[in-house]
C-alpha cells in the first residue's frame, strides 16, 4: 500500500453526508465505523432479549415444579437463550463491534480490505437473526434440543430444528466473511512502516480470532447441513439404527464449538490488554508473549474439543489425550494474566470504569478458568458434567469474561466513537450492582452443581431450592445493573459532555485522531511508531 | 458541515483480492473436510460394505469425469496465460472449453444419479432402509458429497461465465485480470476436491 | 499495492502437467485391482495427494506465490489431517 496520502478536512463520520440520507445512510453504509455501530445496536438489543429469556428461566427455577411455564416451554427457552447468546451476541461480539470500528484505525488504515463484503456480512447477520426468530414462531414450535442440537434428539424432535439450524448456518457465513476480511486487512492494509510486531495487541487478538472464525466455522456449517439432511432424508450418519453414530455428531459439533469459545474470548483478552496499560499509565509488559499467546490459544484451541464429551462413550485414550491438551491450552491464557499483573505493578493506577471492568474481568475469568480445570480433568468431570457447575463455569468465562470485557470496551472507547463522555459516577455504581448481581447469580450454581443439580432441568429436588433462590435474586440485581449501565451509556453517547480526543491519556494510535474520527480515520498520514504504545 | 466529495479510491489491490480468494478456498476445503471426516470414520467401520457399494458405481463414467475436470483445469489456467499475453480470442475460446467440459461433467453426474434413482436408490428412499447399514451410509455419503461437489461445479460455472463476459467486454485484460485469476482458482478447487473424491468413492477395494 | 505481478505459466508447461495428472489417474485406477489390503487407502490418498500437489503448485500457481501463502495452504491441510487423526484416537480404541 504506497498510495499518495491526500490530506483531508475533518468531518466526523457521524456527520458525513454521502450518497444516502437517513436510515439508508446506515443500512447502505460502507464505513467500517458505522457497520461497527450497526452491529453494536443489534447485539445490545439481542443481548437483552437473551437476558430476559434467562430471567424467565430464573423465575421458573425459583421453586421446584411448575412455576410460570410448562416443561416444553422451558426446553424451548433454554434452547433459544443459547442460540441468541452464542450465535448472535457472543461469537460476533467484540469482533464485529470493536474489531470493525477500531482495527483499521489501529493499523493506520482508512477502512477494511473489502468494505462491500463487510456490509454484506452485516446484512447476512441480520437475515440469520430473522431466520432464528422465525424458528420460534413457525408451526412446529420452537426448537427444544438445546443450542448444541445433539443427535438423536435433534434429528427426531418434531420442533422447528431445520429453520433454527439453517439460521445458525447463515450466521456462520457472516462470521466467516468477517474473519476473511480482517485477515486480509491486517496482511495488506497496515500503514507504511507498521510491521506485524508494531501492531497494537488488540489487532493481534483480532488476527488470531479471524483465523479461528475462518477455519472452524465451515465445520459447523457442514455439520448443520448433515443434521438437516438427517431430518429430511434419514441419511443415517448420526442414527445408530441406520449404522451411524450420535457421538460423531458431538465430535463434529465441538470441533467447531470449542474454537468458537476462543472466538469469543480472544478479542476480549485483547481489549483487556489495551485497557490495563492506559489506566496504569505504563507500557504493557511482555508484548511478544501476549501476541504469540493469542496465536497459541487459537492453535491449541483446535485440539481440545473432546473435553465436552468425556461422558459420551469415547475411548479412554481419547479422554486422556483431550484432558492433557486442555491443561496445555490453559497456559497461554495464564501467561496473559501474569503479563497484566506485571503491567499493573508500580503503575499509576486510575480506577475509572473501563479499568473496573478490566479488573473484575481478571477476577471472574480466573474463577471461570480454574473451574475449567476441574472440568478438564476426566475424573472430576464425571461428577460435574451436565450439572449447574458447567453452567456456572461457562457463564463466568463467557459473561464474566467476554461480557465484562465488552462492557469495559464500550466504556473505554465510547468517547472516541461518539465524541462524548458518560457519567462516570453512574457508570461506577452500575458496575458495582452488576458485579454483585453477577456473582450472586452464578456462584451458587457451582455449589448446586457439585451437589448434583442437573442443567437444563425444569424441575429439581427441594434441597436445591435455597441456592436457586439466591441465584434468582442475583439475576434481578444483575439485570437492574445492566439496565442502569446501558441507560448511562446511551445518555452519554447522545447528550454527554463533549469528550477530548484522548480522555484517558492512552498511548495507542486511536487516541491521536479526533473524537469522533473523520470518515476515513486519518486526515493526515499516520506516522508509525515502532512501539505501538508510544503514541503520545 | 461542508459538502465534501469523498475521494473514493478506485485503487485496486489485486494481492488483497487474491489472498481473499485463497482464504475462501480454505473454508471450502474445511467444509468438504467435515464430510471426508465422516467418510473416513464409516469406511473404517464398514470396509467391505463400502467396497461393495463402490462396485455399484461406473468407474468408466467416473474416469471420464476426472479427465474432463483435469483438462478443464488446464484450459482455464491456459486462459489466464492467454489474457496475460493479451490474446483475448484464445482466452475466450479456452474459457468456453472449460465451461463445455464442466457441462459434460454435470451431464454425466445426471446420468449416474438418474440410474441410481431408477433403481430406487436415493436419500431417504424405502430401498435404502433395507440395505446393510454400511451400504446405506456409503450411498448417503455418495449422494451428499457428489451432490455438494456438483453444486460447487455450478457455482464455478457461474463465476467463469461472468469472467467470460468480462473478457469479452475488455473489463478483464492483460493489465487487470484478477477476476479471471480468482475464478480460475475457484475452478481448480473444484477439481482438487474431485481428485480426492474419485478414488474414495469409485475405487474402493 | 501489488498488481499484475502474477507469473505467466507457459502453455507447454500446463500441457505437461495435464499429462502427468492423466497418467496418475491411470495409475490410481490400475492400482485398485491390486490387493493391497490395509494399504489401499494410503496408496489412493498418496496418489491423490501427488495429483493435488501438482494442481496446487502449477495450475493454482502456488509454486510462484510468496512463501507465506504456501505455508498457510500447508497449514490448512495439516490442520485437517490432525483433526482426523485425533478423531481416530476415539474410534480406533472404542
Amino acid at each position: 500500500m504506497s498510495e499518495e496520502f491526500e490530506k483531508t478536512e475533518y468531518v466526523s463520520y457521524l456527520e458525513h453526508k454521502g450518497k444516502y440520507t437517513g436510515i439508508r445512510s446506515w443500512i447502505y453504509t460502507l464505513d467500517h465505523k458505522r457497520i461497527g455501530l450497526l452491529y453494536l445496536y443489534a447485539i445490545i438489543a439481542l443481548f437483552f432479549v437473551g437476558a430476559i429469556l434467562g430471567m424467565l428461566m430464573r423465575i421458573e427455577l425459583v421453586k421446584p415444579g411448575e412455576t410460570i411455564m410448562k416443561p416444553q416451554t422451558y426446553n424451548g427457552i433454554f434452547t433459544v437463550h443459547g442460540i441468541i447468546m452464542i450465535f448472535m451476541v457472543v461469537i460476533p461480539g467484540l469482533s464485529v463491534v470493536f474489531g470493525n470500528f477500531f482495527l483499521p484505525i489501529l493499523i493506520g488504515a482508512k477502512d477494511v480490505a473489502f468494505p462491500k463484503l463487510n456490509r454484506m456480512s452485516w446484512w447476512i447477520y441480520i437475515i440469520g437473526c430473522m431466520l432464528a426468530v422465525a424458528s420460534q414462531f413457525m408451526k412446529d414450535g420452537p426448537p427444544d434440543a438445546g443450542w448444541s442440537f445433539y443427535a438423536p434428539y435433534s434429528t427426531t424432535t418434531s420442533t422447528n430444528v431445520i429453520m433454527a439450524t439453517f439460521a445458525a448456518f447463515v450466521l456462520g457465513f457472516s462470521s466467516i466473511l468477517t474473519g476473511l476480511n480482517f485477515i486480509v486487512t491486517i496482511h495488506q492494509m497496515r500503514a507504511p512502516g507498521m510491521k506485524f510486531m508494531n501492531m497494537p495487541l488488540f489487532a493481534w487478538a483480532i488476527y488470531a480470532t479471524a483465523w479461528t472464525q475462518l477455519l472452524a466455522t465451515p465445520i459447523v456449517g457442514i455439520t448443520l447441513l448433515m443434521l438437516i439432511a438427517e431430518r429430511l432424508f434419514g441419511i443415517g450418519f448420526f442414527n445408530p439404527d441406520l449404522g451411524g453414530d450420535p457421538v460423531l455428531f458431538e465430535h463434529l459439533f465441538w470441533i467447531y464449538s470449542h474454537p468458537a469459545v476462543y472466538i469469543m474470548i480472544l478479542p476480549a483478552l485483547g481489549v483487556i490488554t489495551e485497557i490495563i496499560p492506559t489506566f496504569c499509565q505504563k507500557k504493557i509488559y511482555g508484548y511478544k508473549a501476549i501476541a504469540f499467546s493469542s496465536l497459541a490459544i487459537a492453535g491449541v484451541g483446535f485440539l481440545v474439543w473432546g473435553h465436552h464429551m468425556f461422558t459420551s462413550g469415547m475411548s479412554d485414550q481419547a479422554r486422556w489425550f483431550f484432558s492433557f491438551l486442555t491443561f496445555l491450552v490453559a497456559v497461554p491464557s495464564a501467561i496473559k494474566v501474569f503479563n497484566w499483573l506485571a503491567t499493573m505493578y508500580k503503575g499509576s493506577i486510575d480506577l475509572k470504569p473501563p479499568f473496573l471492568y478490566a479488573l473484575s474481568f481478571i477476577f471472574l475469568f480466573t474463577i471461570g478458568g480454574t473451574t475449567g480445570l476441574l472440568l478438564g480433568s476426566v475424573a472430576t468431570n464425571i461428577q460435574v458434567h451436565d450439572t449447574a457447575f458447567v453452567v456456572a463455569h461457562f457463564h463466568y468465562i463467557i459473561f464474566g469474561g467476554m461480557g465484562f470485557a465488552f462492557f469495559g470496551a464500550i466504556h473505554y472507547w465510547l468517547p472516541k466513537m461518539y465524541g462524548r463522555m458518560y457519567n462516570m459516577k453512574r457508570a461506577t455504581t452500575a458496575w458495582v450492582i452488576i458485579f454483585i448481581g453477577f456473582n450472586l447469580l452464578y456462584f451458587p450454581q457451582f455449589i448446586l452443581g457439585i451437589q448434583g443439580m442437573p442443567r437444563r432441568y425444569f424441575d429439581y429436588l427441594p434441597q436445591f431450592q435455597t441456592g436457586q433462590i439466591i441465584s434468582t435474586v442475583g439475576g434481578f440485581i444483575l439485570i437492574t445493573g445492566l439496565i442502569m449501565m446501558v441507560y448511562n451509556l446511551v445518555q452519554g453517547a447522545r447528550k454527554g459532555e463533549i469528550a477530548p480526543a484522548n480522555p484517558w491519556h492512552g498511548s495507542t494510535l486511536e487516541w491521536q485522531i479526533p473524537s469522533p474520527p473523520s470518515l476515513e480515520n486519518f486526515d493526515e498520514a499516520p506516522v508509525v511508531k515502532e512501539n505501538p504504545y508510544d503514541y503520545e | 458541515m461542508s459538502e465534501k466529495t469523498v475521494h473514493v479510491e478506485v485503487h485496486r489491490d489485486d494481492e488483497a483480492s487474491k489472498l481473499g480468494m485463497w482464504l475462501f478456498i480454505f473454508t471450502e476445503l474445511l467444509l468438504f473436510g467435515g464430510l471426508f471426516l465422516v467418510y473416513s470414520v464409516f469406511r473404517a467401520e464398514y470396509p467391505s460394505n463400502f467396497h461393495e457399494g463402490s462396485l455399484e458405481l461406473s468407474v468408466t463414467i467416473g474416469a471420464i469425469n476426472t479427465i474432463a475436470l483435469l483438462i478443464s483445469s488446464m484450459t482455464v489456467a491456459m486462459a489466464l496465460t492467454a489474457i496475460q499475453k493479451d490474446n483475448k480470442k484464445l482466452a475466450l475460446a479456452l474459457i468456453s472449453i472449460t465451461l463445455i467440459l464442466a457441462t459434460v461433467f454435470l451431464i454425466n453426474k445426471y446420468v449416474e444419479w438418474g440410474a441410481k434413482f431408477e433403481h430406487g436408490l436415493y436419500p431417504g428412499s424405502p430401498l435404502m432402509k433395507y440395505l446393510d447399514r454400511g451400504h446405506l451410509l456409503y450411498f448417503s455419503l455418495y449422494f451428499f458429497m457428489t451432490g455438494l461437489h456438483a453444486l460447487h461445479i455450478i457455482v464455478g460455472m457461474v463465476l467463469l461465465t461472468i469472467c467470460l463476459f468480462k473478457v469479452r467486454s475488455g473489463n478483464v485484460n492483460s493489465k487487470s485480470y484478477i477476476h479471471l485469476e480468482n475464478g480460475a482458482l475457484y475452478w481448480h478447487l473444484v477439481d482438487l476436491i474431485w481428485i480426492f473424491l474419485f478414488p474414495l468413492m469409485y475405487l474402493i477395494n | 499495492m501489488a498488481n499484475n505481478t502474477t507469473h505467466t505459466t507457459e502453455y507447454k508447461v500446463l500441457v505437461r502437467i495435464l499429462l502427468v495428472l492423466m497418467f496418475l489417474t491411470f495409475v490410481t485406477i490400475s492400482v485398485t485391482s491390486l490387493n493391497l489390503g490395509a494399504f489401499s487407502v494410503t496408496v489412493a490418498l498418496l496418489i491423490a495427494g501427488v495429483k493435488g500437489f501438482f494442481v496446487l503448485s502449477y495450475f493454482m500457481h502456488l509454486k510462484y506465490e510468496n512463501l507465506l501463502l504456501r505455508i498457510l495452504v500447508a497449514l490448512v491441510f495439516v490442520l485437517f489431517a490432525v483433526i482426523v487423526l485425533i478423531t481416530f484416537i476415539d474410534y480406533a480404541y472404542r
